[in-house]
């Protein structure tokens, strides 16, 4: 717990739940007739509604980017390291807006919220969303929020894809869309992964085919396996290396197969963990969203035709080290604005941390990104 | 105003679509948005300076000419493709050539002289490699690899079939230098190429 808050943060937040009672129609052509969106915001709105920023989460992400929940909170928000006061998304000048997704696990409307036509959990029966619908919910809120153009859509990984299809479902509807560590699709071994992540929990004999709060039960350790193998893609092997190297728990083999060498207990640890606060449905329903994720789909795989459709500007980054979406397929997106003469900045930024280097502030990193949305501020005046 | 962006400025018409390679800090590409609504990007290196580029709004794209190519980009995709001050610090000078004009109808290059009377003094009378304004660098740690002349580039382009459309010949300070004119190789310290392909 904080014992003061620090100067750079936007301090205690409490989250807002708006409530939608038109119906949404999802690519998958069911529908939801109600749902709520659970949202945090940051900063104020300036008087011509010109300032807000969008923060899109990725995979096991929510609504909480930045500041404390209470002061008994032992971490901020998952982005507090770039959303505050003089962060590179500056809440002085900003109006930050975060939500959960549809399909989350955090408050908004997902497998684990009610299903009006059986007054039971959703369970698998919630429908598989995408990226596109996530959007176009997103699009509903800022309506609700008087919030015509943002200044800027932005998001790490799964949220950067979010970004891009802003700019291609709704391209007046924004200035700026950021993609940082993200991808214009999931490449075959993304997918693979995505899949083991899947037969982790699906195996599970907790699982009961996705109706486990039918059973009182949870299928922990299908979930405990996806995220020790969803983690291990967020790092490095240089960085794991540093952290742990061949590290033992305690001084000498055992010559069994408990948790001997520190990396094992901390993947282990950290499966657990989040497999006490993430529902299982939840993730299936988000690595799906990733798989099926490729704008240039429809234009028979060639993105720059997608891209053509934009007119907002980007900024798009990549992390040395990031092997789950690697440089080059933030390059791909890159030349796809290029030969679209879309407006796009590219730098890769040197960072040892793998995937996960989105999070973590280091020099260039927060330059970059605090030199491109001062830049989104005075565009718009804030 | 600098001369040389003065004189780049003339060859650029409004709205045309522009990569500078070696974009520095995007004040060329900055100065063609404003005074020829100009559209494209730059590519470039040097973190502060992209930075820079990012703050100012000129889109720009790391990438390096040496490691990284220009594959990326389609033939005639660009109106013109410029290169102030990078050529000589380029690996293959004359494969850049080549690219630019496959990506672009015209390109403009400038570089050092390095048959300026100020070079070749220094090093005929102290027998050390030279310094200057345009070349401040030692010779161990200079970017500046493939240093030619004004008669070397003509030469290659010559080779190359690639047209020369003009020639303008600034100092060191990128200002006009009616000396210069006379005995370019001799007196002028940078170039300012307009190329083009010749046609078959």
């Amino acid at each position: 717990m904080p014992e003061s808050l620090p100067v750079d943060s936007v301090g205690v937040v409490t989250p807002q739940t708006y409530h939608f009672e038109k119906p949404i129609e999802l690519a998958c052509g069911q529908t939801l007739e109600r749902y709520d969106l659970v949202v945090e915001t940051y900063g104020e709105l300036n008087a011509d509604r010109s300032n807000a920023v969008l923060i899109c989460h990725a995979l096991s992400g929510h609504h909480h980017a930045a500041g404390y929940h209470s002061m008994d909170d032992r971490k901020p928000g998952w982005w507090d390291t770039c959303i505050g006061p003089g962060k590179p998304v500056d809440t002085n000048r900003f109006f930050v807006v975060c939500l959960n997704n549809l399909g989350g696990c955090h408050g908004s409307t997902g497998p684990n919220s009610i299903n009006p036509n059986t007054n039971k959990p959703y369970g698998p029966d919630f429908p598989v969303v995408t990226v596109g619908d996530w959007v176009k919910s997103q699009a509903l809120l800022a309506d609700r929020l008087g919030i015509d153009c943002w200044a800027a859509v932005v998001g790490g990984s799964l949220g950067g894809m979010q970004a891009l299809q802003w700019s291609l479902d709704y391209p007046d509807r924004l200035k700026h869309a950021v993609a940082i560590a993200s991808s214009p699709r999931l490449t075959a071994q993304n997918i693979a992964f995505n899949e083991v992540a899947r037969q982790a929990i699906t195996s599970d004999r907790e699982f009961h085919e996705g109706r486990y709060s039918d059973f009182n039960a949870l299928p922990r350790r299908g979930l405990m396996l996806a995220r020790m193998v969803g983690h291990i893609t967020y790092l490095s092997d240089a960085s794991m290396g540093e952290k742990f190297g061949r590290e033992l728990r305690d001084q000498a083999y055992k010559f069994g197969y408990d948790a001997e060498f520190q990396v094992e207990s901390y993947l282990r640890y950290q499966g657990e963990r989040f497999s006490e606060s993430f529902d299982a449905n939840t993730y299936l329903l988000m690595t799906r969203a990733l798989d099926y994720f490729d704008p240039a789909y429809e234009f028979g795989g060639d993105l720059s035709k997608a891209m053509a459709k934009a007119s907002c500007e980007f900024l798009v980054l990549s992390f040395s080290t990031d092997w789950r979406f690697t440089p080059a397929r933030s390059e791909e997106m890159v030349n796809a604005m290029i030969a679209a003469r879309r407006k796009v900045s590219y730098a890769e930024i040197d960072a040892p941390w793998g995937h996960d280097a989105f999070l973590i502030p280091t020099p260039r990193y927060t330059d970059i990104f605090t030199a491109y949305m001062d830049r989104v501020a005075r565009e718009v005046g804030a | 105003m600098r001369a040389d962006l003065e004189i780049i400025q003339q060859w650029v018409k409004p709205g045309h679509h522009v990569l500078d390679l070696g974009c520095g800090d995007g004040t060329l590409l900055d100065y063609l948005k404003r005074e020829r609504n100009a559209s494209g990007f730059g590519l470039e290196i040097n973190p502060d300076h992209i930075t820079t580029c990012m703050n100012r709004g000129v889109s720009v794209i790391e990438q390096n000419l040496d490691t990284q190519g220009l594959d990326n980009f389609e033939d005639n995709s660009f109106d013109i493709v410029l290169m102030t001050q990078a050529l000589q610090a380029v690996r293959r000078p004359d494969k850049v050539l080549d690219e630019m004009l496959r990506l672009g109808d015209e390109g403009i290059v400038t570089f050092p002289n390095f048959a300026h009377w100020r070079l070749r003094w220094g090093l005929a009378l102290s027998g050390r490699m030279p310094e200057s304004d345009a070349l401040p660098y030692k010779w161990y740690n200079t970017p500046n690899i493939r240093l030619c002349t004004f008669k070397d580039f003509e030469a290659l382009c010559r080779q190359k079939g690639i047209r020369i459309k003009s020639r303008r010949v600034v100092d060191g300070q990128h200002q006009n230098n009616w000396l210069a004119r006379f005995w370019p190789n001799l007196l002028g310290e940078i170039a300012i190429y307009r190329i083009t392909r010749e046609k078959m």
